[in-house]
């Protein structure tokens, strides 16, 4: 009794080792299928609930992304003109603005399925790619790759690549042309604008 | 025969030439560099735009709606197979040598087995597809930064990627080479084109809710896109270590 008694602890303190020593690749998959698995039986989301895709991204996608790294990347140089104020401000409004677009992704999903791409990394690494291919039929592979970081509280995402396209990066010139027009503040308050607009959208869906 | 070809190569000399001219002088490091004919392109931007509320979509749409997922698969295997051609060529005057290869392998499979490519059987048994075109071997071969040039109907390209889309459907079985009839020949350009927009439509939502401005974000994409194109899916990485 006794002995099981340990094993079981044991095994336990192994198990929750492992975890917060995931390695990069297995938290993509781990994440990846956790999600799919849910918006699978979920008819809702498949029929384009946005409110509810938000919901889930919020639940299990959120915490494993790193936002401050996505907005300091997004803006580029401008970043140091930021006062940590407006920086924490910025990766607020950031985060909001890239979780409604990673949501719309996920009430358009059909039948797609994701392979996992071989993975290689040093034991030192703390900066990582794990790369991944949506597959679905009649059209060609999309590449989706992911840029990791080693934190203290893990791996953290810092960058998402759809097809050779980086949903932060891309937002850079867009961003640098508000910042000439307006400042970081101006930058700030056009993102908010954005969201705001788009949150009106999902009143608007959510009451008809 | 011999006709047709001189007049393609004239009508690429003349855009290659004029890619040079555009892209001559210093290249800038600033992401405006890309972008010297900003005017025109948001015009042109603006004109596809109309166009394809009033047109384009709702054509796709229906298209999307009407045709069941096995058809459009077939659909979209059918021209996926012959591009197989321009991806083979490509690869064969990037040097790719093994690529040309499979992708010869994956014509040959597919066009029998596969019935006429409406099946990718060859993507079953492993022979990896690939994507290829003469904008891409333009850039290997040296003409790496060029001009964003918006377009309607066509909609992004660069310089070089025009000069590359005419060679493309100039070396194209559907443009000419396996039928004679211009009604068929029409009917697969139209089909295909429809096909891709159809294939597009899931991302317009994405793209009209993510940016401030549509233009740029839809610039920056096509842009990083084909980088990643050229480099065959691992570009080198772009230095930008912000302290």
């Amino acid at each position: 009794m006794m002995k099981k008694l340990i094993a079981l602890v044991f095994a336990t303190l192994v198990a929750t080792l492992a975890l917060a020593q995931e390695a990069p690749d297995a938290l993509i998959k781990q994440v990846t299928e956790e999600v799919l698995e849910i918006v699978r039986k979920d008819r809702s989301i498949q029929n384009g609930d946005a409110k509810k895709a938000i919901d889930l991204v919020d639940a299990k996608v959120i915490p494993h992304f790193n936002f401050q790294h996505m907005a300091a990347l997004a803006v580029g140089k401008d970043w140091r003109k930021a006062s940590p104020q407006q920086q924490q401000q910025l990766a607020s409004e950031f985060k909001t603005l890239l979780v409604r677009t990673y949501s719309n992704a996920l009430t358009s999903y059909k039948d797609q399925k994701v392979v996992y791409k071989p993975f290689r990394m040093n034991a030192g690494d703390t900066d990582v790619l794990v790369r991944t291919e949506v597959h679905q039929p009649g059209n060609k592979p999309v590449q989706l790759d992911y840029s990791l970081e080693k934190l203290d509280a893990g791996w953290k995402v810092y960058d998402v690549n759809v097809a050779g396209i980086s949903l932060v990066t891309n937002y850079r010139d867009q961003f640098g042309q508000e910042i000439r027009n307006g400042g970081i503040d101006g930058l700030i308050k056009a993102i908010a604008a954005k969201n705001k607009a788009l949150e009106g959208n999902l009143a608007k869906a959510d009451g008809k | 025969m011999m006709n047709r070809s001189v007049t393609w190569k004239s009508r690429v000399a003349v855009v290659l030439a004029a890619g040079m001219i555009a892209s001559g002088g210093p290249a800038l490091a600033d992401d405006v560099g890309h972008d010297p004919l900003e005017g025109f392109n948001r015009a042109m931007f603006a004109v596809n735009e109309g166009l394809d509320t009033v047109a384009i979509k709702p054509v796709a749409q229906v298209y999307d709606f009407v045709t069941p997922l096995p058809v459009r698969a077939g659909v979209g295997d059918f021209f996926g197979n012959i591009a197989d051609f321009r991806n083979a060529l490509n690869n064969a005057l990037q040097g790719k040598l093994a690529d040309a290869g499979t992708d010869i392998g994956r014509l040959l499979i597919n066009s029998t087995i596969g019935i006429f490519g409406l099946f990718d059987v060859a993507s079953e048994l492993g022979l990896e597809k690939h994507d290829e075109d003469f904008g891409q071997t333009l850039a290997v071969w040296g003409w790496d930064d060029s001009s964003f040039l918006y377009w309607p109907l066509l909609g992004p390209r660069t310089v070089r990627d025009t000069g590359g889309w005419i060679v493309d459907i100039n070396t194209d079985p559907t443009w000419g080479t396996i039928n004679k009839s211009v009604a068929v020949r029409n009917s697969l350009v139209a089909l295909r084109f429809v096909d891709v927009r159809a294939a597009l439509l899931s991302t317009d939502k994405v793209v009209e809710e993510a940016a401030l401005d549509k233009y740029a974000y839809v610039r920056d994409a096509y842009l990083q896109r084909r980088r990643n194109q050229i480099f065959d899916g691992r570009p080198p990485r772009i230095d930008d270590s912000l302290d």
